[in-house]
Formats: C-alpha cells, structure tokens, sequence
C-alpha cells in the first residue's frame, strides 16, 4: 500500500481525460491502472492457486502412473490412463448416466420453472410466501434433501414407497435413475424460476394487451412474445443449470452411492480417488470431465453469440 | 391485465397451493421423522404415532454432531468473510478503474464458476496432503474462498454498475484518494450489495459435500453435512434414520431463516447479472 500512495495522490484531473478514451498513459491513469491490478490481485492468486494450478497439475498425474497403494511403481506412462479409461465401459457408463441425468433434469426444469415464473409473475396475493416457500428447496442443504428422497422410498418406512405399493426404486438402475432425477427437479426448479421470472417481469405489459386486443390466445402469445423476448434468460438459466447438473454427486452420492449402475462420472471419479487411490487414474477422469464441462460451454456460448454472461462487463 | 374473474382467482390460488405443498412435502417429511421414535419409523404415514424429542437430544449432546456444526459455522464465516471482502475489492476495479485483462478476470471468474468440483478434488487432495492441510479448517476455507470468488465478483460487479458514480468524483473533488473514495462513500452504498453476496457465498460452502467428505478424516474438521454420513443407529444393522434426519432438520433451520429474512435480497443476488447480462 506505501509504495503507490504517493502516486495515487495526483489522480484527479489527469484520470478523467483517459477515461474518456485517450490512448496515451497519464500519470493518473497510470496510477488508476496500478490500482485496479492491486485490486484484483488477492482474487487472483487464490483462483490461481486453488483452481489453475491444481488443473495443470492434474494433467501432470493424469499421464503418471500413481497409486497411493504402490507409490514406488510411479512412473511417466504417456497417455496409457487415457487410454484405459476410454476403453473402459465404466467410464462410457457414467458418461451416458450423467448425460440422461442431465438432460432430463434439466429439460423438465425448463418447463416446471416457467410455469413457477408464471405462477409468481401472474399472482396479485401471497406472493411473498409463494415466492419464499419456493426458495426452500434452493437452499436446503442438498444431502439433507438426499436424505429426504431416500427415506421417502425406503420399503415398508417411507411414504412415497407405501404410496408406490411398497417398492424399491433405489435397488434398480432405472428406477433410482428416475428418483435422481425427480430429487435433482425438486431441488433446481426454484432457481431457474427465479432466473425465468426476472427475465419475465422485463416484458413490457403493453405488448401482451396489444396482441390481446387482436385476438391472440395465451398460447401464441406465450410462443410469439414471450418466448422470444425471453431468449436470453433461458439461455442463461440453461447454461448454468447444465453445468451444475452435469457435475451431479451429492444427491446420488446418498441415495445410490452410485451402486447398481447410477453413478455419474464425479462419482466414478471419486471413488477411483479413495476406494482405488489410484491418482492416475482418478486425475485422468478429471481432465475428462473438465474437456466435457468445455464442450458444453463452447456449444451455449455459440448459442448465446455476443448475449455470454458477463460479456457486457467486459466491454466496460 | 385481463378482468380477474373468481375462477380465475380460485385457480391461481390453487397453483399458489401446489408450489407451496411441492416446495414443503420433503421437508415436512424429515421433521416427522426426526420427531418419529424407532418403532413409529417403521410406519410409512407422515404424521408420527409415536412422539419423541429423543433424536434431537440425542445429536445435540453428541459430539459426533455438535462438533462438525461448530466446524460449519466457522469455516463458513470466515470463508465468506474473505471471499466477500476479495470479491468487493476486484468487482469495484472492474467496475469502476481503467486497466487492461478485465475481459481475462471476468473468464477466468466464469470458468472457475463453471468447474466440475470433482476435477479439482483429485489434484488438491494430494497437494493439501503435501502441505499439511488435508483434515484443518485452512483445508477447506481455502477452496472455499475459490469457489465463493466468482459468484461474489459477478454479483458485485453488477451491483457495483447500480452505484450513482458521481458521489465518488465529488468526494475527489474534495481531495479524497481514490482509495479513500472507496472506503468513505462507496462501501456504505455497497453494502446491501455485500450482504447479498454474503449470505449466497455462505450458503455455498454450507451446502457444500463434495470437498468437506475429500478434504477431511475426522471431526476436527469434517462439517456438518458430511458428518451425517458417520452416525451410527442403535445397533451396527440399524440404520440411524431418526438422528439423520434430526440432523438433517437442524442444518436446514439457518437456510429457512435465511430465507425468511433475505428473501428479496437473495432472489436479487441470484437473478443480477444474469438477466441483464
């Protein structure tokens, strides 16, 4: 802080001249600028260190052979783990479970989370206690909500399977598949109502009642006006409810622990870390797990075009 | 707006009905089970046959639960106090200062935001176990602080942009340093911008599994979430169903007063940004 106090003194004048644009560096904007890196800096170094550095380092072990239960067998293998994991049908397994997971949950979030947005956007009383009750299932810890589903369904104790002439979904890939993805529903309908009533409530009132007066139903004028002006909300919501889906653990991790083939790849991960300790392989499903998290990003963000969250700071 | 005719209102209050009963049945669920003695947990029917209050008392003299609640609560404070205090430091430079890779920071922000937790546990256990943090409250404050970063930068920086930006070039005008202008006019403006990102960071590492089970042995340091998973019933072939759900009751409590409380600012915290973006 001593070093650039002096500096920071003669800001006034000079500062607002390069704000608005001047190419060459003033003394003030030199000064601004050695307080922005100063600023973002303590940021900087903790995401560095807790997220780039560890990913890097992941790629180092995911082409090592490590096993924490042979360390001495350490040895450079190239791309050997990759190879074992992508033939191995545990993997592809994962990778299909977490995809079903993810689509189904997240598609039928869409759907449940604008009727929520319309629910809350079109009720005049309560809205206060809807909209507080719906925030519930968004900020109970997700292991708790786990347990909840999970004696829910366990035979001859929980409701839902007394309700469902005593079954046990849990015991059977489908079915504990389908209860995954209903606990996941449950659980992330709030939040995208959420982000799908902000987009809503920015719709002007006057459109809706100029394609009233000429005759539109409520159902083209969902698909003509509110649809489109909605665009870039969905995308966004869609966008951060794939990536969070896709990276599915805790509620499966209680419910299955990924037993009778539901386990999703940050299960299959996790278990290669502490049941095998095999660093290699378990930092191999990593960075493939990463490259998937990539994929799904560039393909949104294609489909966003210049709308990417955060686009417009940027530009600032 | 259309006429409200009866019917229609009758059938809005109904949907308003089905939100609050979906929202409630699971939570309803595990108060009646924490509430159920072991003979009443056998029996399928939401309201107990038979009452106790023996599953809370039960964790709540255990250190078992008590001290990973303790944990909780601190590693989540402290995590959120610096999380948010880094986070108002590099969302006010990138909303208000001059300087080149703004566009770098905010990716990287996204990026981490967006990162597959698992990829990360596998590299950082074994470098927490080479620097000695594996199983200490640093262990998980530190990934913490990382994951709560992105989301309190993004949230304050929109927030940030809202700030009549005028007061600080008037309290600059009167000599003050742009540090001084930070700290005297637009950290009190930014306040409620602060509890916002405060209470979403919070509820993040509240919530948080993944990392609390990798990152932790015993509970010295194992959180409350995570610490469920090691109670053990009455008998190794019980499954301790009521104390789970007691538990599971108690560290709901916070987020429902959260939530009573902050309700407008949290809905705010989640939806900036993310529309206008």
């Amino acid at each position: 802080m001593s070093t650039t106090t002096p500096a920071v003194t003669t800001t006034p004048t000079p500062a607002h001249a390069a704000k608005k644009g001047k190419p060459e560096l003033s003394e003030g904007a030199r000064a601004e600028r050695r307080l922005g890196f100063m600023l973002i800096a303590p940021a900087v170094i903790v995401m560095l260190a807790v997220a780039a550095y560890p990913i890097v380092y992941a790629v180092y072990l995911s082409l090592q052979r490590y096993n924490l239960a042979a360390p001495q067998n350490k040895a450079f293998i190239g791309f050997a783990n990759y190879a074992a994991v992508l033939s191995s049908q545990y993997w592809w397994q994962a990778l299909w479970v977490t995809l079903i997971i993810t689509v189904f949950s997240v598609a039928i979030t869409l759907v449940l989370g604008m009727l929520l947005a319309m629910v809350l956007h079109r009720t005049l009383f309560g809205r206060g206690t809807v909209r507080t009750t719906s925030l519930i299932p968004y900020g109970i810890v997700t292991v708790a909500a786990a347990y909840s589903w999970q004696y829910a369904w366990t035979p001859s104790q929980g409701y839902l399977s007394a309700a469902f002439n005593n079954s046990a979904p849990l015991t059977n890939q489908v079915q504990a598949i389908i209860v995954i993805i209903i606990a996941e529903i449950w659980k992330t309908t709030p939040f995208m109502g959420l982000l799908l009533l902000a987009g809503l409530s920015l719709i002007p009132e006057d459109l809706q009642n100029a394609a009233r007066v000429d005759g539109a139903t409520g159902w083209q004028r969902f698909v003509k006006i509110t649809l489109p002006l909605m665009k870039p909300a969905i995308l966004v919501a869609l966008l951060f409810r794939t990536l969070d889906s896709f990276r599915i653990f805790d509620t499966i991790f209680i419910l299955t622990a990924g037993n009778n083939g539901t386990g999703s790849v940050s299960i299959l991960g996790y278990d290669n870390l502490f049941n095998a300790l095999n660093l290699g392989i378990g930092s191999t499903i990593s960075i493939l797990i990463f490259i998937c998290v990539a994929i799904i990003a560039v393909i949104y963000i294609l489909g966003f075009g210049t709308a990417a969250p955060g686009s417009d700071i940027g530009k600032r | 707006m259309a006429v409200i005719t009866p019917q229609r209102r009758i059938g809005w209050l109904s949907a308003n009905f089905v939100v609050i009963a979906l929202a409630l049945i699971p939570v309803l669920w595990l108060v009646s089970l924490s509430l159920k003695t072991p003979t009443a947990i056998l029996d399928p029917s939401f309201i107990p046959s038979q009452w106790t209050w023996g599953n809370y008392s039960g964790i709540l003299t255990s250190s078992q639960f008590l001290r990973p609640l303790l944990n909780s609560i601190g590693i989540g404070l402290i995590s959120t106090i610096i999380a948010v205090g880094l986070a108002s430091m590099a969302a006010y430079a990138i909303a208000r200062l001059q300087f080149p890779g703004k566009g770098v920071l905010i990716g990287m922000a996204l990026l981490i935001a967006m990162f597959p937790l698992i990829a990360l546990v596998t590299p950082l256990f074994t470098i927490e176990r080479a620097l000695g943090l594996f199983n200490t409250w640093p262990g998980l404050i530190i990934p913490y602080i990382a994951f709560g970063l992105p989301l309190g930068i993004y949230i304050l920086s929109a927030f940030f942009r809202e700030i009549p930006w005028e007061l600080e070039k008037a309290a600059k005008v009167d000599g003050a340093t742009p540090f001084q202008a930070f700290i005297r006019v637009i950290a009190p403006l930014a306040a409620p911008g602060m509890v916002t990102t405060a209470i979403l960071v919070f509820l993040a590492c509240w919530n948080d599994f993944i990392l609390a089970i990798s990152f932790t042995s015993t509970i010295a340091s194992r959180t409350a979430p995570a610490a469920m998973e090691y109670f053990s019933g009455g008998s190794v072939f019980t499954v301790p169903t009521g104390p789970i759900s007691a538990a599971a009751v108690v560290i709901t409590i916070p987020i429902i007063i959260f939530v009573l409380f902050f309700q407008r600012r949290i809905v705010a915290g989640l939806t900036s940004g993310a529309v206008k973006g």
